[in-house]
């Protein structure tokens, strides 16, 4: 005979299973590669990603005059590998997508479940802050804070933390608020659980799907955003591989060498739209508000 | 509806403090403007008296005073590059950036709040699938790539458009479309969530029932009463755009206050700096009020609270 537990599990099997079966395959796949390219870079990449080879630089992808197989994607203005260096783009990418959504959510999400369950006072300084935060040009703001402490991973990284949390606390404060005005919360307080306990314990899991709903379309922006510093030459620092860089790069030489900023800009393009789609999916099953409305 | 105003001016107003507050700490952290100043071999004298001169001699939160009564005032001291005042430098720039921002947010609602309707009212069809296919597509491209893409073909291979620079109409047609990219991807879909909540009221369902021609219930009662929302969602656009066409400016050696701004942080000419982040916040904190402004105007049911 199954034990309860049993059943509880398979139950919840069978409600993962009906939640990936409509998950957009193209995207999921797409978001494998990358992941993939990034774990595992040293061992795909055909090229090291920065050494140069002026002999053979500007060469074409391989399916154009001049182009050899040994190159797939060409190479850019110094000999270096395009694929190669794409693929090491990818841990860049992945890296700051990720790290960047963890950091800014986390702080979003704790700022919105405090301003929502306390109210009041602290809602109304948190408000503020977001307002402030939202009115400032995040961009410049980000340019001239990495201007000054200098361009390096950890450093977008954090002004990317500290700048893109304002979407959170704002959605999330608005379903806190809601939360601790129903019945099992009034309870918890009565039985005298602690505030933080409440917090922790009793709201944050309820506010859990819509922050990571959040979070998964939140990841393309971050990349791009990494990928707009780099090109303006504050990200990750030269000759590291990043996307952003690449197209910097490829700029310059666009009316002699097309691929050199066609390629990383495609990467981009299909990292962010598969993170996107990823995102609508999630919030349609999770949200079933959405449901209603698609 | 007066006190409403009141109080969104009053946050509206602690908003734009709060913004100068940053701004001040910002430039805190960027550097001793002592050292940016001077050269390297000048004396310890010469340091002391451009100190005491800047008034960085004085305990910091007085200097937070001062700065913050010098910029209510429209004061951001000198430029360190250029021998002038850097609010003039900006307002110099600012009228190519408000020209840029309105090509694009024009192009953008021209495309995106047909593509939104559209989208709404043939919910579900094939046509509804391409039309937020090309927004998810708009709101996925990197728009300073787009923008690179656009040089690419128009520019450098079919020579219908200059590559970049400041001129007649024919310059501001790439960057404005780099710019219209994001914002028509979001304005089509925030449009057609809109008109889909419309077309789901009674008033509609009543309308139909009524025997009103579809048409007419879509043009007089759907897109007038979604028209404030979607005017606010341009609105809100325009904000944004004004203060982020930075990289878009860049590519396209567009003279914005987006250029400038890139440029002074490169040679940390921080009252530039400064000045440009607290206009676009202005800017953007004036349209927010007006529109919130508009939309109690325009909406009776508010009055009527």
């Amino acid at each position: 005979m199954k034990s309860p537990e049993d059943s509880r599990g398979s139950q919840q099997r069978l409600k993962l299973r009906k939640l990936f079966r409509r998950i957009p395959k193209g995207a999921a796949s797409i978001i494998l590669i990358l992941l993939l390219c990034a774990v595992f870079s040293p061992w795909l990449a055909p090229h090291n990603p920065i050494e140069q080879n002026l002999g053979a630089a500007l060469k074409p992808p391989f399916w154009q005059g001049g182009g050899t197989m040994d190159h797939l994607l060409g190479t850019d203005n110094l000999g270096r590998d395009i694929l190669s260096r794409i693929i090491y783009g990818a841990r860049i990418s992945v890296i700051v997508g990720f790290v960047g959504v963890i950091l800014a959510g986390a702080v979003g999400t704790l700022l919105g479940v405090i301003a929502g369950y306390f109210g009041g006072k602290i809602d109304a300084v948190i408000m503020r802050l977001t307002d402030i935060m939202l009115s400032l040009p995040f961009i410049l703001v980000g340019i001239a804070i990495i201007g000054a402490i200098g361009p390096s991973l950890t450093n977008v990284v954090i002004v990317l933390g500290i700048t893109q949390w304002v979407g959170y606390t704002r959605i999330i404060r608005f379903e806190a608020m809601s939360l601790s005005r129903s019945e099992f919360i009034e309870m918890a307080v009565i039985s005298g659980c602690r505030w933080w306990r409440i917090l922790l314990v009793h709201i944050l899991p309820n506010v859990l799907n819509s922050a990571v709903v959040l979070a998964t379309l939140d990841v393309g922006k971050m990349i791009i955003i990494e990928a707009a510093f780099s090109f303006l030459g504050l990200g990750v620092k030269p000759p590291t591989a990043t996307w952003g860089a690449m197209l910097a790069d490829g700029r310059l030489y666009m009316t002699v060498a097309w691929w050199i900023v066609t390629f990383p800009g495609l990467a981009i393009f299909a990292t962010v739209l598969a993170g996107n789609l990823i995102g609508d999916w999630l919030r349609d099953e999770l949200d079933p508000r959405h449901q209603l409305k698609a | 509806m007066g006190a409403y105003i009141v109080r969104r001016l009053l946050q509206s107003l602690i908003v734009i403090l709060g913004v100068i507050v940053i701004t001040f700490i910002i430039s805190r952290v960027i550097g001793d403007p002592v050292a940016l100043l001077l050269p390297p071999e000048a004396s310890p004298e010469q340091r002391a008296y451009l100190t005491k001169d800047l008034g960085l001699d004085r305990p910091l939160y007085i200097q937070l005073v001062v700065y913050v009564a010098k910029v209510m005032k429209g004061d951001f001291g000198h430029s360190f590059r250029h021998q002038e005042s850097a609010m003039k430098l900006v307002f110099e720039r600012l009228p190519a950036s408000l020209y840029l921002s309105f090509v694009a947010v024009l192009l953008a609602i021209g495309v995106a709040i047909p593509l939104g309707i559209i989208s709404a009212i043939k919910r579900g069809t094939i046509i509804d699938r391409i039309g937020m296919t090309i927004a998810l597509f708009g709101q996925s491209i990197p728009a300073f790539w787009a923008g690179i893409m656009l040089i690419f073909i128009f520019a450098v291979q079919l020579h219908w458009l200059p590559p970049s620079g400041y001129g007649g109409f024919k310059y501001v047609i790439l960057p404005a479309t780099t710019l219209a990219f994001f914002v028509s991807a979001a304005t089509a879909r925030l449009t057609r969530s809109n008109v889909l909540d419309a077309l789901d009221m009674d008033y509609v369902r009543y309308a139909r029932l009524k025997g009103v021609p579809e048409f007419v219930v879509i043009t007089r009662h759907v897109i007038r009463n979604t028209f404030v929302t979607i005017f606010n969602i341009v609105a809100l656009q325009l904000g944004l755009v004004i203060g982020g066409a930075v990289i878009t400016e860049f590519i396209f050696s567009w003279p914005g206050i987006g250029r400038l701004s890139l440029e002074s942080i490169y040679s940390r000419d921080y009252p530039v700096i400064q000045a440009t982040v607290v206009v676009a916040a202005l800017i953007f904190v004036v349209i927010n009020l007006l529109v919130d402004i508009v939309y109690i105007a325009t909406d009776p049911r508010v009055k009527r609270n």
